[in-house]
């Protein structure tokens, strides 16, 4: 890939020289490159061999949020379209580029069985894999469900979000008086989610909510309306009030628009002293893979005790309300939510922690 | 799962509309052999319906044919979007450009590109704030968005929307992925009885030796075959056909789903 476009771009290195064992070869694309590459970091196909061997192959579900799977593939077929204006003969665009293809190479690689489908609305995809997990469980169509996003580099997003104007020429810095937009990134990440067993050191799913802007395709409600409610309604499944979340982890892009909405719906919901940031600055926004890198994120603090700054944040916007951090702050958390908002006015937020105090 | 059908809606190669189908579905009436959809997004404002898609118009045409016969209002209903490959024109079109040495993607064309254009352009239209999501699982979509929407029902305790559409590849693309002739259908879904349409209990099976259920007309069958979306054509037989009927539709993998409708006509 050779976008020339004056952006910062967080690539993840080597993906180019990885491939994917050989009963794979037919889904080898750059984005199921980066899936293997999550699912055998941090031994997950260890805890998902277990959990098969726990549940069986059939008892447990892949649900996987993603925005372009694994368009670059098709890309760069139509740039070596023959004379005829036909595609390389080896391009097999159902397993490559097509958006199943993802959760259907997970499906395989880890030998499940049970319900699996893509859920892509752009950057909330991979938060509401959390929702549409939870309710499979809770309806005894599984026992467990694998849960993640894949989001990989491609000239689709590269190019259309530099033709909406929001991507910034510098690393991108969230809430920050002087933020000129995102960086884009990529990502895979995965979480196992079971049944709730009483086990004190886990961390539990508390609460999803889900909502719809209905205000435009690709620029958020100016008052954070949709947010706001996605929001409340994590907070009320949780049956949690806003004083008890210890930390949002924002979507904050870092564009003008989205994060003066979102400051209005957190301060609106929260009020002025609720730690938050967002951790773009660090991982770039991964897109479809954002909720799932930003859960995962959660899951650290809350194993850490550390609160993350919003890195490459200098100044904060004087007009926000929000307690955005500029530094990292060490103590114990016991719960987080994490806001997730996508193009189409699409809303998702999780709060994630521990059940017991 | 139980779920009770307050609407529903279909159109595709040979006919318009539920009527037309279930009419043919049950009596010697024939498909239409001239008949392809031509949606007309007749929801959306004018500025959107010159934005939007072919796809995008199938997706709310279906969706709002459907909430028009439940007498539900929009603003109440969540809402699952399902197809296999989205908007196959603007995935051509993006393709096409990115390969010349502009690289130019317009604004409209690249959010038109989202998975979840429909249900973006249907929640502005409607001005509805519930959840909506959209989803896809190759041929198994229709499936997996009827249980996405029957679990979001059951478990938010929601009337939910699904509508589920596929539409053809343009050349060079439809070489490699043919078929998915213009097919959309939609149901709305809701847990109260009253004033349904039909009671439907959705089961997983996982017996490999379970077959789906094809469709004794050959050209119907032939339909059938053709994308995920149409892959709904035997529950909407069994919908159409009074009584009770059982069908069997793939699902993920070699999972099953076992769909047991008792249809309650008004």
């Amino acid at each position: 890939m050779d976008a020339q476009l004056d952006t910062y771009i967080g690539r993840v290195d080597g993906l180019e020289d990885e491939s994917l064992v050989t009963r794979f070869k037919e889904f080898d694309s750059r984005n199921n490159r980066l899936a293997m590459l999550g699912l055998v970091a941090d031994n997950f196909e260890a805890a998902a061999a277990a959990a098969r061997t726990r549940y069986g192959a059939h008892r447990i579900a892949v649900i996987v949020g993603t925005s372009t799977s694994g368009i670059l593939e098709t890309e760069q077929a139509y740039r070596q379209r023959n004379a005829q204006g036909k595609l390389p003969g080896n391009f097999n665009y159902r397993t490559t580029h097509e958006n199943y293809s993802v959760a259907d190479f997970v499906r395989r690689y880890l030998a499940l069985q049970g319900p699996a489908l893509t859920i892509s609305t752009a950057c909330s995809s991979s938060a509401k894999v959390f929702a549409s997990a939870s309710r499979l469980i809770a309806n005894g169509l599984c026992d467990a469900a694998v849960v993640g996003g894949v989001d990989s580099l491609c000239m689709t997003t590269l190019y259309g979000f530099s033709s909406l104007e929001i991507v910034s020429t510098t690393p991108c810095r969230p809430a920050d008086a002087q933020r000129s937009g995102i960086s884009i990134g990529e990502a895979a990440g995965f979480a196992l989610l079971e049944k709730s067993k009483d086990q004190d050191d886990s961390v539990f799913l508390l609460g999803y909510g889900e909502s719809s802007d209905a205000y435009h395709m690709s620029s958020p409600h100016p008052e954070g309306a949709g947010a706001k409610l996605a929001m409340s309604r994590a907070l009320q499944r949780s049956g949690l009030e806003p004083a008890q979340i210890d930390y949002i982890n924002l979507h904050g892009t870092a564009t003008r628009a989205n994060d003066s909405a979102e400051d209005l719906a957190v301060s609106g919901l929260f009020g002025s002293d609720t730690p938050c940031s967002s951790t773009k600055g660090w991982t770039g926004h991964t897109l479809g893979a954002a909720g799932i890198t930003e859960a995962v994120i959660a899951c650290l603090c809350l194993r850490e005790g550390l609160l993350p700054a919003s890195l490459n944040t200098t100044m904060v916007d004087p007009d926000f309300s929000m307690n955005v951090l500029l530094e990292n702050r060490s103590l114990p958390v016991r719960r987080v939510l994490s806001n997730s908002f996508g193009f189409g006015g699409n809303n998702a937020s999780i709060i994630l922690g521990y059940q017991k105090l | 799962m139980i779920v009770y059908l307050k609407g529903i809606a279909a159109t595709g190669p040979g006919f318009e509309d539920w009527n037309a189908l279930s009419k043919h579905l049950t009596s010697d009436v024939g498909l239409d052999p001239d008949f392809v959809p031509h949606p007309q997004g007749d929801i959306l404002s004018s500025v959107e319906r010159r934005r939007a898609s072919v796809t995008v118009k199938l997706a709310v045409d279906v969706a709002q044919a459907a909430l028009q016969q439940s007498g539900m209002k929009s603003e109440d209903l969540a809402l699952v979007f399902a197809s296999s490959n989205g908007d196959t024109n603007t995935i051509h079109q993006i393709c096409e450009a990115l390969a010349t040495p502009e690289r130019f993607v317009s604004p409209t064309r690249f959010h038109n590109s989202v998975h979840n254009a429909p249900a973006g352009y249907w929640s502005i239209a409607t001005s509805s704030m519930q959840p909506s999501s959209s989803i896809c699982a190759w041929d198994d979509s229709f499936a997996a968005g009827l249980v996405e929407a029957a679990t979001q029902c059951v478990t938010e305790n929601l009337p939910v929307l699904l509508a589920v559409f596929d539409t053809p590849f343009p050349e060079p693309l439809y070489e490699k992925t043919p078929g998915h002739q213009p097919f959309g259908v939609a149901l709305v879904l809701d847990l109260i009885p009253d004033g349904s349409l039909a009671k439907m209990r959705i089961e997983v099976d996982g017996d490999v030796n379970l077959a789906t259920t094809p469709m004794a007309n050959l050209q119907l069958e032939v339909i059938r075959c053709d994308s995920s979306a149409s892959r709904s054509l035997p529950l909407l037989a069994a919908l159409a056909t009074p009584g009770a009927n059982e069908v069997v539709l793939g699902y993920s993998g070699d999972l099953r789903l076992r769909i047991a409708v008792e249809n309650l006509h008004r």
